[in-house]
């Protein structure tokens, strides 16, 4: 398990829902600390498939300003838990395509366990909290909002 | 006021055919409250036993209290990441 970092690292985070491409390396930026050892991050992309139907896209709409102070409280609580972690979290809205990054997290610590735990902390928070929602576009020609508390259902 | 606007999204929206709607119902009243007139309302039919509901930006629990001036919002299931 790891210690307490000799030296501190200055905790803080930072949030954003955002409308152009997740630039990850000024994320990671974001986090780095002369006193970080390790930097976790999570890139969640648009697949091209969902519960066995081809997607070719997907339209990500947010509840501002809901969205960035729910995210603001899981960073908070993050910080809380994990102390002298930096987080930072960007969730991008509108149309994207497959292979896009619709989020991206990077949460540094001096240790890389804090730093790991953090990051998940943060990814399975925002995905049950965070007032976004997604439509499916479906090679068809059909669009869907997803129900994450449905039954998927296997074509 | 003997109306509450409330913001829709995703497949709220499509339910009740807009992105905001005036529910006819007095504040202050309870987010319950709120929801049942929502449930008489076309497109009401469709929502969950137990919707989700923010008020001022925050989750609310069916008890409290919605008063005139408040920013309601109804929440269909999240689905970012």
């Amino acid at each position: 398990m790891a210690g307490e970092s000799p030296v501190p690292v200055q905790g803080g985070a930072h949030v954003a829902v955002v409308t152009a491409p997740i630039d990850v390396a000024a994320l990671i930026a974001r986090v780095q600390d002369d006193g970080v050892g390790a930097i976790a991050t999570f890139l969640g992309t648009v697949r091209e498939h969902n519960d066995g139907r081809a997607v070719t896209g997907i339209d990500y709409e947010a509840y501002e300003p809901m969205a960035s102070r729910e995210l603001e409280r899981v960073a908070t609580e993050v910080t809380e838990r994990w102390p002298g972690v930096r987080v930072a979290v960007e969730h991008r809205v509108g149309t994207l395509r497959v292979r896009d990054a619709s989020v991206a997290i990077a949460c540094a610590h001096a240790r890389r366990a804090p730093a790991m735990d953090a990051m998940r902390h943060c990814i399975e928070e925002l995905k049950v909290r965070v007032p976004i929602w997604k439509r499916e576009h479906y090679a068809d020609g059909t669009r869907e909002w997803v129900d994450p508390t449905r039954p998927a259902v296997t074509a | 006021m003997s109306s509450v606007p409330v913001l829709l999204f995703a497949s709220y929206a499509d339910a009740f055919g807009g992105r905001t709607i005036d529910v006819p119902i007095r504040p202050p009243c309870t987010v319950s409250e709120l929801v049942d007139a929502m449930r008489a309302m076309a497109g009401g039919d469709r929502l969950p036993a137990q919707p989700l509901v923010a008020v001022n930006h925050a989750y609310a629990a069916p008890d409290l209290l919605i008063r005139d001036g408040d920013e309601v919002a109804l929440i269909p299931p999240v689905a970012g990441g």
